[in-house]
C-alpha cells in the first residue's frame, strides 16, 4: 500500500520523538539538572541550543523533559482508553438503566470543565507522576466513554451480534469479539488525537505549577521557567514551546492517515 | 450506418462501460460493467431487461439518459430520436433528461423529497422544461392519479410522501413519469421492494399507463415473472453481455440459451409433502405478543414443527411473522402462550435457557452480509459454535470446519477468507454451515433466500433441503414468497396482521377452498405466462393490504 507523504514525515518525526524519549540517557550530551554554564547562554558548539535560566543545558533538558512528557502522555492515553472504551461497550452491550446511569455520570463530570476539575484535585492532591497520569487518565476516559458507546451501540444491533448472544455466548465475548474488533478503527484514530490533547494538558498544567515539578523537566515546565527571557530577546522557551506543536503535528498527521484507512480495512464495515 | 427507420426511438450501438475499481490491497484496475451491447427500441414498445445482480441491466438503463452513476466511462453510441446523445454536452442532456427520458427508480420511498408535497414533486420537471403551465400539469398528473387507480385522485398531490403507502408512492412516482410527456420511460426494478398483493397492483397501473399512454419503455428487474407481464420484447443479460433477446412469448415458451432456460425454470423444485409425525420438535401454543406494552403484533398464533420436516410462515411485511421467530428465539418474551421443544417447556427469555436449548434452536438470517463478523474469517465463523458447544480445538476443529465446507459445496480455500471476500450466495452458505455446526434440531430461516438473486436463490434452497435429508432437521422458513414455499414446505402456516389466516399440511393449505386472504395472497405471485396479470386482475376478490 501506498503511503501519502504526509504520513510519512507524520511517522518519522513521531517515531523521531518516541526514540529520543527512550534513548534519553544516552542521546543527553549532559546530565538533566547538571548546572554546565552562565543564565541563558547564546547558542555554542558546546551547548547547542544554548543554556536556560539558571545555566543548565537546554537540549539536555529538551531531551529529558520530552521522556516525561511523552510518557505521562502516553500512560494517560492508554489508561483512558483502556477504561473508557471498556466501560463505553460494556454500557452500550448491557444497555437499560445500567446504560442511564454510567452515561448520565459521565455527562455530570464532562459538565466541570476538565482544566478547573484537574486544578482542584492536583492542588489537594500531592503532584507526583502516578497521581498526575491517573487524574489525567480519569478524565479523558469520559470522552472515549462517549466515543466507544457510540460506535457500539450501533454494532451492537447488528445481526452478527445477535447471533452471538443465540448461541450464548457470555458479555465479555460479545464486548471483545464481536464488538471491538469493529470499533477499533475509529478508537485507534481517536486514540491519537486523544493523546495529542494528554500532551497539552500535560504542558498546560506545568506551565500553571501543577504539573509535573521542578528539579524533574518537561516541556511545559520548561517554557515557563523561560518564559522571562523572551522579554530579554531570549529564545529559550521556544524551543520547548515548538517542540510541543510538533509532535502534537507529526502525531495528528499519523492519526489522520489512520482515520482515512478506516473504511477500507480488509474485512471492514464496507460503506 | 444508413438512415434511422422512423419508428425508431432508442438506438443503442456496442455500448461499453468501465469503471476503475480500488480493491483494498491491490492495485486500481479496470473492469468493464457492460461489454458491446446494442439494441433497439421502437416508439411506444415495451423492453425488458433482465440479468442478475451486476448484470450491468440498471447501468444500460441509465445509459439511455447519457447518465452514469459514480466515476464510469461510456463509450459507443445511443441514438434517441435520432441524436448521439453521448457526443451531446451538458447542456444537451439537461434538456434531454426529465423531458424526452424519465426515470422511476426502485425506491420510491427514498426517491421523493420527504419535505415536499407528491404534486410540487411531480409537476417539477414539467415546469422546468416549460412543457406546460402549473395548472396544465396538475391537471394532467390528476387524470393520471385516476388511471392508475390511486385513491382520492384529486387531493392525493397534496399529501406529503410519508402519508400514502408504499405501493402508491410508486405509482406516484410512475405518474411523476409521465406528466412530462416523455418519448421513454426508464422502470428500474420498480417493484421489486413491494409485497406481492401491492406489486401486483403496480404492475397493472404500470402497464395501463404505458398502454394509455404510448410511451415507450425499458423495464429492467430480476424477476423474468414479472417482465413477462408488461414487456413485448425481452432482453436478457449476463455480466455485462446479451444473452439473448427475443419477444416475450419465445423468451418464456422458447428460451434458446442455456442460461435463459435456467432462468424459466427456476421456479420448479418439486418437493413431495411428508406426513406429520407423532411427536413434534417444535410446539407453540396460544403465543401473543407485543413490542412495549401497546402494540400487539401476535395474536393467540399457535404451530408445530415435526422433526426432519419444514413449516412455512408466509405473510406480507408487517404480518408478525418475524416477530414469531424472535418469539420462539426468546429475543422477545411472549406476553401470553407457550412454546416447546420436544419435550421440555422453553423458558420465555434467552437469559433463562439452557446451552442445551440454545444448540438445539439456530437460526439464518435474511441479510447475511451483516449475520456475520466482518472481522472474523470463515475459519472462525463457523468454527466458534464447535468450540463453544463441543469443545473442539485445533486440528479436530480445523477438520470439521473443512467437513461443513464441504457439505455446504464451498470445497477448500474458503476457510481463512473474510466475508468481504465471498458472494452473496457464499455468504449464505457460510451462515447455513454455522448454524449446522451446533447440530440442530431446528434452523428458523428468516427470509433466507429474499436477497439473493434467482439462480442462487435456488441453490440455496435446494442445498437446504439436502440437509435436511442427510442431518434430519426441521426447519422454520419464514418467507413472503409463495414459490419458494411451494418449493420447500410439509406444512404451512399463512399470517395476516399478526393472527394465523390458515394452517395445516401444505396441499391441504393450496388447495381450494381458500378463504379470501389466502386467496389474494397466492394470486399474487408471478407466473411465468403472458396474460397472467389480466386473468389475475379480472378474477380479485379482495383489495391487497398496502392499498
Amino acid at each position: 500500500m501506498r503511503l501519502p507523504l504526509s504520513a510519512l514525515i507524520g511517522l518519522v518525526l513521531t517515531a523521531g520523538f518516541f526514540l529520543m524519549a527512550i534513548f534519553a540517557p544516552w542521546v543527553a550530551p549532559y546530565g538533566m539538572a547538571e548546572i554546565v554554564g552562565d543564565v541563558w547562554e547564546p547558542p555554542s558548539a558546546a551547548h547547542l541550543l544554548g543554556t536556560d535560566n539558571i545555566g543548565r543545558d537546554l537540549l539536555s533538558r529538551m531531551i529529558y523533559g520530552g521522556r516525561t512528557t511523552i510518557v505521562i502522555a502516553t500512560l494517560a492515553t492508554v489508561l483512558s482508553f483502556s477504561l473508557g472504551s471498556f466501560m463505553g461497550l460494556t454500557a452500550a452491550v448491557i444497555g437499560g438503566w445500567v446504560d442511564q446511569v454510567m452515561s448520565r455520570f459521565v455527562d455530570l463530570i464532562m459538565s466541570i470543565p476538565t482544566l478547573i476539575f484537574a486544578l482542584v484535585v492536583l492542588s489537594v492532591m500531592p503532584v507526583t507522576l502516578p497521581v498526575l497520569i491517573l487524574v489525567m487518565g480519569l478524565l479523558d476516559s469520559t470522552r472515549v466513554y462517549r466515543l466507544s458507546r457510540a460506535v457500539a451501540v450501533d454494532i451492537n444491533v447488528m445481526d452478527f451480534v445477535e447471533a452471538a448472544k443465540l448461541r450464548g455466548e457470555g458479555r465479555m465475548w460479545v464486548i471483545f469479539r464481536e464488538i471491538l474488533p469493529n470499533a477499533l478503527s475509529p478508537l485507534v484514530a481517536e486514540m491519537g488525537l486523544r493523546f495529542i490533547f494528554a500532551v497539552l494538558f500535560l504542558s498546560t498544567l506545568s506551565f500553571l505549577g501543577l504539573g509535573v515539578q521542578p528539579p524533574a523537566s518537561d516541556w511545559g515546565g520548561m517554557v515557563k521557567e523561560n518564559k522571562d527571557g523572551i522579554v530579554f530577546g531570549i529564545g529559550a522557551a521556544l524551543w520547548p514551546a515548538g517542540a510541543i506543536s510538533a509532535l502534537a503535528i507529526s502525531v495528528n498527521l499519523v492519526a489522520d492517515w489512520i482515520l482515512n484507512r478506516t473504511s477500507d480495512l480488509k474485512g471492514g464495515r464496507g460503506g | 450506418m444508413a438512415e434511422e427507420p422512423a419508428d425508431t426511438l432508442l438506438d443503442i450501438r456496442n455500448l461499453r462501460i468501465e469503471a476503475t475499481v480500488y480493491p483494498p490491497g491491490e492495485k486500481a484496475h479496470d473492469i468493464v460493467i457492460v461489454d458491446d451491447v446494442s439494441l433497439t427500441l421502437e416508439k411506444g414498445r415495451v423492453l425488458g431487461l433482465i440479468g442478475e445482480s451486476g448484470a450491468g441491466k440498471s447501468t444500460i438503463g441509465l445509459s439511455a439518459m447519457g447518465y452514469g452513476r459514480g466515476s464510469i466511462r461510456l463509450s459507443g453510441e445511443v441514438w434517441l430520436n435520432g441524436r448521439d446523445i453521448l457526443k451531446g454536452g451538458v447542456r444537451e442532456l439537461r434538456r434531454l433528461r426529465g423531458k424526452e427520458v424519465t426515470y422511476v427508480s426502485q425506491s420510491a420511498a427514498a426517491s421523493f423529497n420527504p419535505a415536499k408535497r407528491l404534486m410540487e414533486q411531480i409537476v417539477e420537471a414539467g415546469l422546468e422544461h416549460g412543457v406546460g403551465t402549473r395548472k396544465e400539469l396538475e391537471e394532467r398528473a390528476v387524470r393520471l392519479f385516476g388511471e392508475l387507480s390511486l385513491p382520492d385522485p384529486e387531493t392525493i398531490g397534496r399529501r406529503y410522501p410519508h402519508q400514502v403507502s408504499g405501493g402508491q408512492l410508486q405509482r406516484a412516482m410512475t405518474v411523476m413519469a409521465l406528466v412530462p410527456e416523455p418519448d421513454l420511460i426508464i422502470f428500474d426494478e420498480p417493484t421489486t421492494a413491494l409485497d406481492v398483493t401491492t406489486q401486483i397492483d403496480v404492475l397493472a397501473a404500470i402497464k395501463k399507463a404505458i398502454r394509455t399512454t404510448g410511451v415507450a419503455a425499458m423495464y429492467i428487474t430480476h424477476d423474468l415473472a414479472v417482465v413477462a407481464q408488461v414487456s413485448d420484447e425481452i432482453m436478457v443479460l449476463r455480466h455485462g453481455r446479451k444473452v439473448e433477446r427475443n419477444t416475450a412469448e419465445n423468451i418464456i415458451s422458447n428460451p434458446q440459451e442455456d442460461y435463459t432456460r435456467a432462468l424459466v425454470s427456476v421456479r420448479s423444485i418439486e418437493h413431495e409433502q411428508k406426513q406429520p409425525t407423532a411427536s413434534p420438535v417444535l410446539t407453540v401454543r396460544g403465543i401473543s405478543a407485543a413490542y412495549g406494552n401497546k402494540v400487539q403484533v401476535l395474536k393467540d398464533v399457535s404451530v408445530e414443527v415435526h422433526p426432519g420436516q419444514t413449516l412455512a410462515v408466509v405473510g406480507e411485511s408487517g404480518s408478525g411473522k418475524s416477530t414469531l421467530a424472535r418469539v420462539i428465539t426468546g429475543l422477545l418474551p411472549p406476553s401470553d402462550g407457550e412454546i416447546a421443544f420436544g419435550e421440555r417447556t422453553l423458558s420465555r427469555a434467552l437469559e433463562d435457557r439452557s446451552k442445551e436449548d440454545l444448540r438445539e434452536l439456530q437460526m439464518i438470517y435474511q441479510m447475511a452480509d451483516v449475520a456475520m463478523n466482518p472481522r472474523q474469517t470463515v475459519g472462525t465463523i463457523i468454527g466458534r459454535p464447535l468450540e463453544f458447544y463441543f469443545g473442539l480445538r485445533g486440528k479436530k476443529k480445523r477438520a470439521r470446519i473443512q467437513e461443513l465446507l464441504d457439505e455446504i459445496e464451498m470445497g477448500e480455500g474458503f476457510i481463512d477468507r473474510y466475508p468481504a471476500e465471498l458472494s452473496g450466495g457464499q455468504k449464505q452458505r457460510v451462515c447455513i454451515a454455522r448454524a449446522l455446526a451446533a447440530k440442530p434440531r431446528l434452523i428458523i430461516c428468516d427470509e433466507v433466500t429474499s436477497a439473493l438473486d434467482p439462480l442462487v436463490a435456488d441453490g440455496i434452497l435446494k442445498l437446504l433441503l439436502r440437509l435436511q435429508k442427510a442431518e434430519d432437521v426441521a426447519y422454520l422458513f419464514i418467507t413472503h414468497d409463495l414459490a419458494t414455499v411451494k418449493a420447500i414446505a410439509d406444512s404451512i402456516a399463512v399470517m395476516y396482521q399478526g393472527s394465523l389466516v390458515r394452517y395445516g399440511p401444505k396441499n391441504k393449505v393450496l388447495a381450494p377452498p381458500f378463504d379470501d386472504y389466502t386467496d389474494l395472497l397466492l394470486s399474487s405471485v408471478p407466473e411465468m405466462e403472458i396474460g397472467w396479470l389480466e386473468r389475475v386482475m379480472a378474477n380479485r376478490k379482495m383489495e391487497s393490504a398496502g392499498n
